[in-house]
């Protein structure tokens, strides 16, 4: 029987879907390869539910414009790829002052600057980590097929709303225009998180910025009773400008910990044989298709090799790695930079010359190839 | 409508920086600044209400209170 | 309601020098919003950074302290969600129409319902009195030691060309005429931008020898005039004060909103 609930998409469809489950209701954008299929699609998609789209004139632009519509209760989103995601940061910055819930989607390219624009990269792992400036934490998570696209999205919604704070959707070229097969969620099938508002009734004192004891933060939308500030300075309570060192230190350290004290609750991650590997592989996104097809087709062969896929890129599991690896005589990260999770990795474990690398960055897809012949040159058996 | 009657000149002292833009474009000279650059009302009884020192304010110090008002 | 209503009193006295025309902006604006009889819950107002970027924090009304340039983008995405709010952005010279100027041209273009208000003051204040794209040929700032040899923008032509549905300009000086402009753009459907010529008499007026905040304001008294006088006949460089353009245009919420009901046709 054909289950209508079955689709043949491409990534970034798979995107607008799981953002559409999850209660978008406003996004802005601004046309990028490899990432505009999601802003041409949410302009047919949203206006059919109500919600709003809008093409802004850059990503800045766009940036802020999500902002501001959160501000007011709307579940809201971007998405960019690499030039526009250097745009964008001074404002991802402001979110995570200000504490608003956001997803912002980087479907990566090449780079740096132009690039290589059609085609793969995983380049921007430490720019989602540190692009904008200032001490701060983020949240960065992405995935390897189309069911956990899915999911993954939806997942960014609900982290978002539960520690309001901007969440980056990690995707890649190889994962937005690849298409594979989708079965939708049914609805109420994953869990959301809603927005949560505040029960201060008007005329008490409502304080925008004053953590519960759960650490969450009640919103009061724009439009409502409550009259606050909201600023990229630090800020008291109220979201007052304020530079008393205590109130400076204390919101840093909030806006940190938020995220840092629930690294458990946020990390997601998939494992395949690792009870018994002796050679541990580590990727995320598209590169984690091909560690997963190595794994698979060696261990007939009674290789030991297992793979720790990374959903969760920030806040790094550190905990997690260090723990799944400590019997590997191995561990390789596979990813398409010049190693930027592999320098993660060597400080999560406690032998970090263990820790290897296999990886391209000349914009071509890593193959099981690719993988086999470096695991080869470790174990010394050449290519 | 009636002349507006004068009640006071309310003076915010606090927030008043003394700037002197309402001593010089009040039209009847009411105004001036004292020694330690606050505005006070030197001759109150020419005041003709015109509210111009209250709209001009950069501080919100001056308020011209009359009868009408009430 | 008084205009002490519209304000967070435990903020003044406020941050501006004595004599700034941005507290007169403040004065006025919120004389303008008196007279609307609007509750404060339904006005947003959304600032920039620098000196005019500091007027959200005085007022009492759901404010948004943003990044530099980006008021407009911010609030965009404001009125877009929720249409219904009256969204108010203050802004500076460099603020607007420097680092500002797309976002400036773009909301200008698109008419979404947006009061634009640009304190043009010639300077970067907050920063110490550098150059700005309003300062103009000829003026001396701290980044322009010998001489500045940028031409400024006309804001109003600049607004008018880009599509604005409302363009005025007025002075901290015409108080009386600044109200009630605010007031009409507030009330206009559609992107209003009020330029007011405000005075720096910290860093323009020492800078360029332009004197007190009173010399300045006496010189927008003296080098200005209603549009289309006999005087800017007599005098072509006098400053034109009033309102520019006053069209009606569709609102771009409302436009969004006939897309809406499109996509949903035959949907539910």
């Amino acid at each position: 029987m054909k289950n209508k609930n079955i689709k043949f998409v491409q990534g970034n469809e798979v995107c607008v879907e799981g953002a559409l489950y999850a209660g978008l209701d406003f996004f802005a954008g601004y046309p990028i390869t490899p990432s505009t299929e999601i802003a041409e699609l949410l302009s047919y998609r949203l206006p059919q539910k109500g919600g709003k789209f809008i093409q802004m004139e850059d990503e800045i632009a766009s940036m802020c414009a999500i902002i501001g519509a959160s501000l007011t209760g709307s579940k809201v989103m971007t998405a960019t790829s690499g030039p526009g995601f250097s745009l964008m940061q001074e404002a991802l910055g402001y979110a995570i002052m200000a504490e608003i819930p956001c997803v912002i989607v980087n479907v990566q390219r090449g780079g740096p600057s132009t690039g290589i624009p059609t085609h793969v990269s995983q380049g921007d792992v430490n720019q989602a980590r540190w692009g904008t400036h200032g001490d701060h934490a983020i949240v960065t998570i992405t995935a390897s097929n189309h069911q956990d696209v899915f999911e993954t999205t939806v997942d960014a919604f609900n982290i978002s709303e539960t520690y309001r704070t901007p969440v980056i959707l990690l995707y890649d070229e190889i994962l937005g225009h690849m298409r594979e097969r989708l079965l939708m969620p049914e609805p109420g099938e994953l869990p959301l998180v809603e927005r949560l508002r505040t029960s201060v009734r008007e005329g008490v004192d409502y304080h925008p910025y004053l953590p519960r004891e759960d650490g969450r933060l009640p919103m009061s939308d724009f439009g409502g009773v409550h009259r606050y500030n909201v600023t990229g300075l630090f800020h008291d309570m109220w979201g007052f400008p304020s530079d008393n060192p205590k109130i400076v230190h204390g919101l840093l350290r909030h806006l940190v910990d938020k995220i840092q004290n629930n690294v458990n609750q946020i990390a997601r991650y998939k494992e395949y044989f690792l009870e018994d590997a002796e050679c541990i592989l580590i990727s995320y996104g598209s590169s984690a298709r091909s560690a997963n097809h190595v794994v698979v087709s060696r261990r007939p062969r009674g290789e030991r090799l297992g793979l720790l896929e990374l959903q969760t890129l920030w806040p790094f599991p550190y905990d997690l790695v260090r723990e799944k690896c400590a019997n590997a005589k191995y561990i390789v990260v596979v990813e398409m930079n010049m190693g930027q999770i592999m320098q993660e990795v060597r400080k999560a474990v406690d032998q970090p010359e263990k820790v290897f690398l296999a990886n391209r960055i000349d914009g071509v897809f890593i193959t099981p190839t690719n993988i086999r012949d470096i695991l080869r040159l470790i174990q010394g058996k050449g290519v | 409508m009636a002349k507006p009657k004068l009640k006071a000149h309310v003076i915010n002292r606090e927030w008043c920086k003394g700037c002197g833009i309402c001593v010089h474009f009040c039209p009847k000279n009411v105004l001036e600044l004292d020694d330690t650059d606050k505005v006070f009302a030197a001759r109150r009884s020419d005041c003709i209400c015109c509210k111009m020192c209250e709209l001009r304010c950069p501080d919100l110090a001056i308020e011209i209170e009359t009868e009408q008002d009430d | 309601m008084a205009i002490k209503d519209f304000i967070r009193e435990r903020f003044f006295p406020h941050i501006w020098c004595p004599g700034c025309g941005h507290g007169i902006v403040l004065n006025s604006l919120l004389r303008a919003i008196e007279k609307l009889g609007m509750s404060k819950n339904e006005i947003v107002v959304i600032s920039g950074i620098g000196c005019s970027s500091r007027i959200s924090g005085y007022v009492d009304f759901h404010t948004l302290h943003t990044i530099h340039g980006r008021a407009l983008a911010f609030a965009t995405g404001v009125k877009m969600s929720l249409p219904e709010l009256n969204v108010i952005v203050p802004m500076g010279d460099g603020d607007a129409l420097a680092i500002g100027g797309n976002h400036f041209i773009h909301a200008a273009r698109r008419n979404i319902d947006l009061t634009a208000i640009v304190m043009n003051n010639r300077i970067y204040g907050m920063t110490g009195g550098q150059y700005s794209p309003l300062s103009g040929y000829g003026i001396l700032a701290t980044t322009a030691p010998y001489m500045n040899i940028d031409y400024a923008f006309d804001t109003v032509e600049l607004a008018t060309a880009a599509g604005a549905s409302f363009v005025a300009r007025s002075t901290t000086y015409h108080v009386q005429q600044l109200t009630k402009i605010l007031r009409q753009a507030i009330l206009h459907e559609g992107f209003s931008v009020v330029e007011v010529l405000s005075q720096c008499p910290t860093y323009f007026g020492r800078k360029n020898r332009a004197g007190s905040a009173v010399d300045m304001m006496e010189y927008f008294k003296n080098h200005t005039t209603p549009i289309g006088s006999k005087a800017k006949k007599d005098h072509p460089d006098l400053i034109e004060r009033g309102v520019f353009v006053e069209k009606e245009m569709s609102e771009y919420c409302s436009e969004y909103d006939k897309i809406i009901e499109k996509a949903m046709k035959g949907r539910t």
